[in-house]
């Protein structure tokens, strides 16, 4: 009986005590936490941005903009932690090649597309002539270097030659996009939706089979969407405010570069506005977690002598503190609390996040924490230094690189589709 | 003059087309529903025959068919051991699966170890349950460095022909 | 309308088109018997005779190429110990790959092995465990690729080449049947032997257990004496709350086997 090592998926970072089924592991771990809680973001920054566009909340109009490319961004940060996660990534089209529309997943492919499409259009027509500006200058220019030739390609092919920037064609724009944002609300709150579905509809698990999860789902995505677009908001307006104070690159040759009077007015503006937004939206998630919180106690159905195990001793910390406390209790103070700063509400933008992570982390971890046996445990370990390609994409590794990625598109993306561009020069 | 705003439009359209004409190659021609329907059976129907086709590792039919194919040429032996306790255990259990032999392997190795007798005579004190008609030792115990098949033998385990 | 009627209609209405009449049919075998006479598998498993010797198991990981070493498996046998202090343990160790060769229960890696006073033992009995084929699996249900589907003839299979590993079926079965195999990096679980029963063998399972308590049978061939066991005497399926409807009948099921 001399016996190999030959681990099976999720044995590496399982722990079962008592009895756990043979086959029963963590199958679902770091990616799948991170999979919401990225979806997550892109639906919260779209629903951000339709504020101003469908709603016309005129103070936002700057973080509108802002959150709509970041939500462009963060579009394929969706899909990476699914493909990272799949045991056979190479195989990932088969959900578009035969998607079998039973099952919640394959709505992906047709969702996510749609959704893509529409965020798409939506910033070609905002950006529209901001591409047949710069194009056009750069046609303009008598000495092009090897990089503009490239820009003045690219930037031409993106206007699909609709080159007619008259006020009549530019006003078609606008429409179109107030259009497509009002279409893209629900296509957000659907494609988050499904997603809560996706768990929700799993019927052997005790802890995610509740219809209530797409909803909390969608609440809780907008609630760390708007957090997101407000850090992120603060932290490039905080950068332009050091560049408008010490010169440098468009502050030190361009007249029209906002000062920094007026970008400090701006900021304190649009961040009073969203974070009351941020505030109902979290109000209606806590209070459909906690719903099914207690809605569980009180019936007391067969899984819940598990479930209170895991939910009031074992995940006891990670969820009533890390959480509730740490992610919900703590950030709602300090926004309703009198005296309210930028920096006080980016300290509790960053709570939220945090808070709603562990929301993820409390959900896909916490629902696989006990055996379908009800008679054991699984204990979940993040690994941390990668041995090999699984434990680094299901790790530590993995999670972080899902979560830089938006950041560095974000940084490429802002080449094209300038964020900050003030009014006049965007239409 | 045509209007700007359907451009975006022709691109997804033509997206959508290019997915669908990459599709037509992709995906084999197999795929369909059997009779539970969409929900329970979409499938590449073809896979059925990969299953179907799986090699066999076990030739002889247990005990439902009196060792079949163990019989043909260890007739002798099976003769003994069917009238015997053991009887009701098939030769592949303890001698390994037939595969092609007498082909290959020419020969089939027999696990000798304790652990295989260990399987029903381990003494597990369940009296609610069949075990309790197995006798039973406490490996910890009972000849702890024999092998079992030093003082029994398996096609006859009768004590009283020891 | 009876009961049964109103119950049946209200189903179609939800599955519309998408679900065959004859899937619905299942709540009397008997009727389902009259109406198709084709094949379809069932699995009987008799908890009382049972004695834990895992040759089961050891044959199925043999005749599928489930690795020895690999901690998972398409078939298993658990153990269940009720203490007359009231005290419940289950164990499986390895799957019962090697039988219980011991007395203590394997309690998992942080608790190690409890010792149990002969005289304290209670009730105490094994159960074999595999796929349950069911008439309505979640797992072909929640797959997103159509990888895994049910043959007309009732088995729940596994597409190995297109498979894209996403564990959404592992998942949502209810019974902890899959994984993923350890070479493939495709989920795996029970075919039923399907190369052996579409050849007239019995599954490696059935065929390797010398105690009989692993039998299967052709539910549509009543004159088949598992089938009429099954048809006949009180079998019970293991977590009917779900709505699967198992094809693996038990005897003798204890409330506390989940």
């Amino acid at each position: 009986m001399v016996e190999h090592a030959m681990h099976v998926h999720g044995e590496l970072w399982t722990v079962k005590e008592l009895f756990v089924l043979p086959n029963e592991y963590v199958y679902w771990s770091i990616q799948i936490v991170m999979y919401p809680f990225m979806t997550g973001l892109v639906a919260g920054a779209f629903v951000l941005s339709s504020l101003y566009h469908v709603f016309g909340v005129k103070q936002l109009k700057e973080i509108a903009r802002f959150s709509l490319v970041f939500s462009f961004a963060l579009l394929p940060v969706a899909m990476m932690p699914l493909l990272l996660h799949l045991q056979q990534p190479l195989r990932g089209i088969h959900v578009m090649m035969t998607p079998h529309f039973t099952s919640a997943i394959s709505a992906f492919g047709i969702v996510f597309m749609t959704y893509a499409f529409i965020v798409a259009s939506e910033l070609w027509f905002e950006y529209r002539r901001h591409f047949v500006v710069t194009s056009q200058s750069l046609a303009a220019k008598p000495d092009r270097s090897g990089i503009d030739n490239f820009r003045m390609l690219l930037f031409k092919t993106l206007t699909l030659g609709a080159t007619d920037i008259s006020p009549e064609a530019v006003e078609k724009d606008h429409k179109a996009v107030k259009r497509l944002a009002a279409l893209g609300i629900p296509v957000a709150c659907f494609l988050h939706g499904y997603a809560g579905f996706i768990f929700g509809s799993v019927k052997a698990n005790a802890l995610w089979m509740t219809p209530l999860m797409p909803v909390i789902f969608i609440c809780s995505a907008v609630v760390s969407g708007i957090a997101l677009c407000i850090f992120c908001y603060v932290v490039t307006m905080e950068i332009r405010k050091f560049m408008a104070k010490r010169k440098i690159s468009r502050w030190a040759k361009d007249q029209n570069a906002p000062s920094l009077e007026e970008l400090q007015s701006a900021e304190d503006q649009e961040i009073k506005i969203v974070s009351n937004y941020l505030l109902y939206f979290m109000i209606a998630a806590i209070t459909l977690e906690i719903l099914d919180l207690i809605f569980r106690g009180y019936t007391q159905v067969k899984s819940w002598d598990i479930l209170r195990e895991v939910i009031m001793e074992r995940d006891f910390t990670k969820i009533f503190i890390m959480q509730y406390a740490i992610g919900n209790v703590l950030p709602f103070l300090l926004m309703v609390l009198p005296g309210r700063t930028v920096r006080r509400t980016t300290i509790a933008t960053l709570l939220v996040m945090f808070g709603v992570f562990m929301m993820r982390w409390n959900v896909v971890i916490g629902g696989q924490a006990f055996s379908l046996s009800f008679s054991g445990f699984m204990h979940y370990h993040l690994p941390i230094v990668p041995r090999d390609w699984e434990t680094f994409r299901e790790g530590l590794g993995g999670a972080l690189l899902v979560m830089a990625t938006p950041f560095v598109l974000f940084w490429f993306l802002n080449k094209i589709f300038p964020a900050f561009l003030k009014e006049e020069e965007v239409h | 003059m045509k209007s700007h705003v359907w451009r975006p439009l022709y691109v997804v359209i033509a997206i959508i087309a290019g997915l669908l004409l990459f599709r037509e190659f992709y995906v084999p021609d197999t795929f369909g529903s059997g009779e539970y329907g969409f929900m329970y059976s979409y499938h590449n129907l073809e896979n059925q025959e990969v299953w179907k086709n799986q090699p066999l590792k076990y030739q002889d039919t247990g005990k439902q068919k009196m060792h079949e194919y163990c019989g043909e040429c260890h007739g002798d032996v099976v003769d003994i051991r069917t009238e015997d306790l053991h009887g009701i255990i098939p030769c592949e259990n303890c001698h390994g699966p037939a595969l092609e032999h007498p082909d290959e392997p020419e020969l089939l190795v027999v696990n000798r170890e304790r652990g295989v007798c260990l399987r029903c005579h381990t003494l597990l004190p369940y009296t609610t349950s069949e075990r309790k008609r197995i006798p039973g030792i406490n490996p910890n115990e009972h000849n702890v460095d024999e092998a079992c098949v030093d003082c029994h033998d398996p096609h006859n385990p009768r004590l009283e022909d020891m | 309308m009876k009961r049964r009627d109103f119950l049946k209609n209200t189903i179609v209405a939800i599955a519309g088109a998408s679900v065959p009449l004859s899937a619905l049919e299942f709540i009397d075998p008997q009727e389902v018997l009259a109406a198709n006479p084709d094949i379809h598998w069932a699995f009987l498993i008799n908890t009382h005779t049972c004695v834990g010797c895992g040759f089961c198991v050891k044959a199925c990981k043999t005749e599928n190429d489930i690795p020895f070493e690999a901690n998972v498996s398409r078939t298993w046998v658990e153990r269940y110990v009720f203490t007359k202090d009231d005290r419940r343990y289950i164990d499986s160790p390895k799957a019962a790959l090697y039988g219980f060769t011991d007395s203590k229960v394997d309690l998992g890696e942080h608790l190690g092995f409890k010792d149990i006073e002969p005289e304290n033992v209670g009730k105490a009995f094994f159960v074999p465990k595999l796929c349950n084929h069911c008439e309505a699996p979640a797992c072909t249900q929640v797959c997103p690729v159509g990888a895994t589907y049910k043959t007309d003839d009732g088995i729940v299979l596994i597409d190995r080449s297109w498979c894209i590993g996403c564990g959404y079926c592992v998942m949502a079965c209810p019974f902890g049947a899959r994984f993923f195999h350890p070479v493939h990096n495709v989920v795996d679980k029970c075919t039923f032997c399907y190369h052996r029963i579409t050849k007239d063998l019995e599954t490696a399972c059935v065929n390797a257990c010398p105690f009989g308590a692993r039998k299967m049978c052709n539910i549509r061939d009543i004159n088949d004496p598992i089938t009429k066991i099954i048809l006949n005497d009180r079998v019970g399926v293991l977590k009917d709350e779900f709505g699967t409807k198992p094809q693996a009948f038990y005897i003798g099921l204890a409330t506390e086997v989940r």
